[in-house]
């Protein structure tokens, strides 16, 4: 095992995270394993030899064993782990993929995961993503590939309330997103005097 | 100063609570619930400001949005100017003075936060009026997600300005239920103080809310203090409502002289009497309300002026038992008085003909020439208007999808009538959304209608003034008379978007609200044709003025746009780095030691590089992973060179160009394995060259086996420099065999520190020998600290942009984008090298043949070496040529090109530039010339590469 030690992007940003109000919770998911699935000449019905059964609907996910698996494009899938490091993830996607024309690419420090709880995380959400997160059409297994503030996220209903929600956003965009969401959250955040 | 006219009792204003205020330096008074313009009448003040153009004293001449006169300019507690004093909720502490026509914009930042929100609903209604409100209640019993906005402070729309009652009561009371109704609703968002200002396509709705505006000094700073709404609905209803039209005579735009509609809303809803004598001409049976309601609360109604021959039979009674003379078959021809009106000038209207006129006295003159809907929406919408020959006024015509008009918008003109249609629409919405409207869904009763008498179509009154049209008024804010119209059509001038350009009608704050539909009936008047052929100017976006701040929202400051770093970026922050925006990201320039400036940096940075070694924040390249049994296909169809022939561990120097065969990009390529590659391209090229792929691979190419997947901020990459870079890699990563032999240039090596896998690659982007460090982001700054604890000994530089630009420039490495400009070939480059002559096809090849891309006398990289030896040129400097005699030619001196890259050289000991000059290899030796304050620096032309042309030192 590793004894670098690892940095995460938003580590400054954590003690102002954990101060949120449980109305607008945002939380910092540790490092987790991501890859890229391409599957080729696989057939979709034939995914399970990875482990899971991947989503076929456009735009939505499914759990995968201790992670996610979330649909990106007709042929293309994010699948999250956080029992397997970067390689072992890769190399064993790779494995199966490989032979059938696929691929899998290791892209578990492209992304940042955060995650947002609350009641009132449906409002921070709609100061910067146009599209509908109503409960009753963005409910828990739903993703999307949007635009939250000026950054490109991967939203993912956790929940059927909408009060729970997972953000992947790219790396090197997490330290404004951060700062864009606290202040997005200010309303709900700062006491009335 | 007292408030002389306010009413005893009544209106929606809280008189147990005052407000102090100022306007135009005198200090008053009113109480919440009043507008700027209300607390103004009450006091018995009507004048505001004097016209742009004409220097003519203007008042309060409506009681919202409509009204074309009265601006004023806030002064505290933030300074904006054009805000109407009929908008503006009073506050404690305000601050205002009347504007002749311009304002002032601040001179301190903005301090108040402007955001926005985006709402997705079932039925979005606009307007909160009886039709609004019934439509908007049909949708919520139905269990539809709902929004309701509405302008003003509170709900109710004309029923806040008048004495209606539903159900046997005042309607109030059934707003007032309506409002708990719809708060009682969950998925109903209600929202007041909220202008729908532009309607689009799809049930795209903008709104402004003005939240704490009205709030003055005592708004929380954490709250935005304005909001655009970004509203997306299935089903729009426009319940908006209507606004009254005056009628145009001389001198109309005196201060006392307002919509008769106003005048009414400004005594039942804020206690306010705009007059003590008031004489009210119309052509329509509404302002005769005004007039009973006015003499029931004191006024002394001198007269109706009624233009309709017959004027209003049933409404004669009524008038007679107030005592209000009623004059049917006459006119206000013209008025008297400078500050505030003193007499209407009243005369016979018989057969088009006025007869002899004679003086009123009054200080108000009310004035109705019918009701024009507010179609401003449904025509944004693109909804088609149809003109009402007997109401004179358009009307919203078929339906556009997704919206409909609803109410006294859709030209209906009684309260059941509105309360009706607003049912219709909403349930007519619920229908499109497969919704049932609720078993519960009922309407108030409202009184029975009395069918009005027929309103007479009267646009002007002729103008006996002997004026001849020029104090007659169509516009107020823009000073434009009939007159101006008269000019317009006889300069031949016929399209009503043309008068109203040439008149400048319609183009204030107000956007025409008065003044649109008047011009269409004077223009169609002028020029003898049909008012439903003239037609109306377009409704555009804006409804009411939106300030740029609004708009702007929270895009301000740092989050105007995304800063993307580093994984290591708080290094660089640590170390006083000087930053430079390269695309979105934030790059280390240089990092200056005390007392340095940029130069003395650089050179410093470049010296400790070319002698010892240096590190580079890399990471932003752009990184593909290309994966599939294809893969080495793809890349040489991309690529000018061959990579399908690269080794297994080994690294590729590439160009990509466009089908025009220009260079649209490089980097190097790395293959891992036989079907996998890592392409790296420029920091900003990235997403354009994964895009350039993916097109290629989906649209012309499908049956390759290959996915390209973005990298970039996977891998950190840092490039290590210098003669000493061996000793710190072998350093840091004793499993690697730094050896040349073992480890050459253009190869890589796989390695791990501490378990953590680490790709090292014999790059070089400054022809010292130099390792590329590759690993996974996370480990980005234990491994980038390790890297400068290594060097330490060796007096490890770390060095920015500015210094690797220089570097590469010593070498004559273009960089695309700053050494090109797309139009720039790989052999304009020098790079011929670099395009396979082997490759059956790849982009671009076919463009090479082409014999503009063979000509001699193409522009051409090469470098520039300024004989004074200490001329820095300015990038972007013009190269000439002297004739042979020494002297320029003739303008227009002929431009052989440009300076694409011009830095001082610490190795070279003098500045030195790259540049694209016409036929430029051939001229190596030559001397040119570039101009510069006023004078010309001789030039002599080299080879682009300066430094090290042999390439010796790559290998340390």
């Amino acid at each position: 095992m590793a004894e670098l030690l690892r940095t995460h992007p938003l580590e400054a940003w954590t003690d102002t995270f954990a101060a949120l109000p449980a109305a607008v919770g945002i939380t910092v998911e540790p490092f987790v394993a991501m890859a890229d699935v391409r599957l080729g000449a696989l057939a979709p019905d034939e995914s399970a030899r990875l482990g899971v059964d991947l989503p076929r609907t456009p735009n939505t996910w499914v759990p995968a064993g201790d992670g996610r698996a979330v649909w990106l494009g007709p042929d293309e899938w994010l699948l999250t782990s956080t029992a397997e490091t970067p390689e072992e993830l890769e190399d064993r996607l790779r494995a199966v993929l490989v032979p059938h024309g696929g691929a899998a690419v290791d892209v578990s420090a492209q992304r940042v995961s955060l995650r947002l709880t609350g009641e009132r995380v449906r409002d921070v959400l709609a100061r910067g993503c146009a599209l509908d997160l109503h409960p009753r059409v963005f409910r828990r297994g739903a993703c999307a590939q949007t635009t939250l503030g000026l950054a490109g996220v991967v939203l993912l209903a956790l929940s059927d309330d909408g009060s729970d929600h997972g953000v992947l956003v790219r790396s090197s965009f997490a330290g404004y997103l951060a700062d864009w969401l606290l202040d997005a959250a200010l309303e709900f955040t700062t006491t009335e005097q | 100063m007292t408030s002389t006219h306010r009413t005893v009792e009544g209106g929606r204003i809280d008189r147990t609570t005052t407000l102090g205020f100022t306007f135009d330096g005198e200090a008053l008074t009113g109480h919440p619930g009043d507008t700027l313009a209300s607390a103004l009448l009450a006091a018995g003040r009507h004048s505001i400001a004097t016209s742009v153009k004409l220097g003519r004293p203007r008042g309060v001449a409506g009681a919202w949005a409509e009204d074309p006169c009265g601006l004023v300019q806030i002064e505290e507690p933030f300074p904006e100017p054009m805000l109407l004093a009929t908008t503006v909720e009073l506050y404690d502490g305000l601050a205002a003075s009347g504007l002749p026509g311009q304002g002032r914009l601040a001179d301190v930042p903005d301090s108040a936060r402007y955001d926005a929100v985006h709402h997705h609903v079932d039925v979005l209604v606009v307007g909160a009026g009886p039709a609004g409100l019934a439509a908007a209640l049909t949708a919520a019993r139905a269990g539809a997600r709902v929004a309701l906005v509405d302008e003003q402070s509170e709900a109710g729309g004309s029923l806040l300005s008048g004495t209606d009652q539903l159900d046997g009561v005042p309607a109030t009371a059934w707003v007032e239920a309506a409002v708990q109704e719809l708060a009682g609703s969950p998925e109903v968002l209600h929202l007041q103080r909220t202008t729908a200002f532009g309607s689009y396509d799809d049930g795209f709705v903008l709104a402004l809310e003005r939240r704490t505006d009205h709030l003055g000094a005592a708004a929380p700073e954490h709250l935005s203090r304005q909001r655009v709404w970004r509203l997306r609905a299935r089903s729009v209803v426009v319940a908006t409502g209507a606004h009254e039209r005056p009628v145009v005579f001389a001198d109309n735009d005196r201060p006392g002289i307002m919509l008769a509609g106003a005048a009414r809303t400004f005594l039942h809803r804020y206690g306010v009497l705009p007059g003590r004598e008031a004489v009210v001409f119309t052509t329509n049976d509404s302002a005769y309300d005004a007039a009973l309601d006015l003499s029931r609360a004191g006024v002394r109604v001198q007269a109706v002026v009624d233009a309709r021959p017959d004027g209003a039979p049933h409404r004669r009674a009524e008038c007679d038992d107030a005592g209000i003379p009623v004059l049917p078959g006459s006119v206000v021809t013209g008025t008297r008085g400078v500050e505030r009106v003193t007499h209407a000038l009243v005369a016979p209207l018989a057969g088009g003909e006025v007869g002899a006129s004679s003086a009123v006295g009054c200080d108000l003159l009310l004035v109705s020439g019918g009701w024009n809907p507010a179609v401003h929406l449904y025509s944004q919408a693109r909804g088609r208007l149809r003109y009402d020959e007997e109401l004179g006024a358009f009307l919203p015509g078929d339906d556009v999808d997704g919206l409909a008009a609803a109410g006294a918008a859709a030209g209906v003109t009684d309260l059941a009538g509105c309360l009706a249609d607003g049912q219709r629409v909403g349930r007519a919405a619920l229908a499109s959304l497969q919704l049932e409207p609720a078993a519960d869904d009922r309407l108030p009763s409202a009184p029975e209608f009395r069918t009005p008498a027929a309103p007479m179509v009267l646009w002007r009154v002729p103008d006996t003034s002997g004026a001849e049209g020029t104090t007659q008024f169509v516009d107020l804010q823009r000073d434009a008379t009939v007159a101006d119209i008269a000019r317009a059509v006889g300069a031949g001038l016929r399209s009503i978007e043309h008068v109203k350009r040439y008149t400048t009608i319609g183009t204030a704050h107000d956007q025409g609200k008065t003044s649109g539909v008047l011009t269409s009936g004077i223009t169609a008047e002028l020029l003898g044709v049909p008012v439903r052929a003239t037609g109306t100017t377009t409704f555009r976006p804006p409804y009411t003025p939106v300030s740029f701040a609004a708009l702007a929202g929270r895009d301000r400051g740092r989050l105007f746009d995304p800063e993307r770093v580093t994984a290591v970026h708080g290094w660089h922050v640590a170390q006083g780095a000087v930053f430079e925006d390269v695309g979105q990201w934030v790059r280390p320039r240089y990092y200056p030691q005390p007392g340095e400036d940029m130069n003395a940096a650089v050179l410093r940075e470049c010296a400790a590089v070319r002698t010892s070694v240096g590190i580079l924040d890399g990471s932003t390249l752009g990184k593909i992973d290309v994966q599939g049994p294809d893969a080495a296909v793809l890349l040489d169809r991309i690529y000018t060179n061959l990579m399908s022939s690269l080794k297994v561990g080994s690294v590729r120097y590439g160009v990509l160009c466009g089908v025009d065969g220009m260079v649209i990009d490089d980097g190097t390529v790395l293959r891992l394995a036989e079907d996998r590659f890592l392409a790296l391209t420029t920091t900003g090229g990235a997403a354009k060259v994964l895009d350039w792929m993916e097109e290629w691979v989906q649209t012309e190419w499908p049956d390759l086996r290959v996915h390209c997947t973005s990298v970039t901020e996977q891998w950190v990459t840092f490039p290590v420099v210098g003669p000493r870079s061996r000793d710190v890699i072998g350093a840091v990563f004793p499993g690697v065999d730094v050896a040349n032999e073992a480890f050459p240039f253009m190869t890589w090596r796989d390695t791990t520190l501490d378990g953590v896998p680490v790709r090292l690659a014999r790059i070089s982007f400054s022809g010292e020998l130099a390792y590329e460090v590759h690993l996974n982001a996370w480990y980005a700054m234990a491994v980038w600290t390790r890297l400068i604890e290594a060097g330490r000994r060796y007096g490890i530089t770390p060095y920015g942009t500015e210094t690797m630009h220089v570097l590469r420039a010593e070498k004559g490495y273009p960089i695309i984008g700053q050494d090109t400009d797309g139009t720039v070939t790989p052999h304009d480059l020098g790079m011929a090298w670099a395009v396979s002559k082997k490759k059956p096809d790849f982009i671009g090849k076919r463009s090479f043949a082409r014999p503009a891309n063979t000509d001699p006398r193409r522009k051409q990289l090469v470098g520039l070496l300024p004989t004074d030896g200490s001329t820095v040129l300015p990038e972007g400097s013009q190269v000439v040529e002297l004739h042979p005699d020494g002297v320029l030619p003739p303008p227009p001196v002929p431009m052989l090109g440009h300076v694409t890259s011009s830095y001082r050289s610490a190795e070279l000991g003098r500045p030195f530039a790259l540049a694209l000059v016409r036929a430029g290899r051939s001229r190596i030796g030559e001397t040119l010339h570039v101009p510069l304050d006023g004078s010309l620096v001789p030039v002599e032309v080299t080879a682009s590469v300066l430094v090290d042309p042999e390439g010796a030192r790559r290998d340390g």
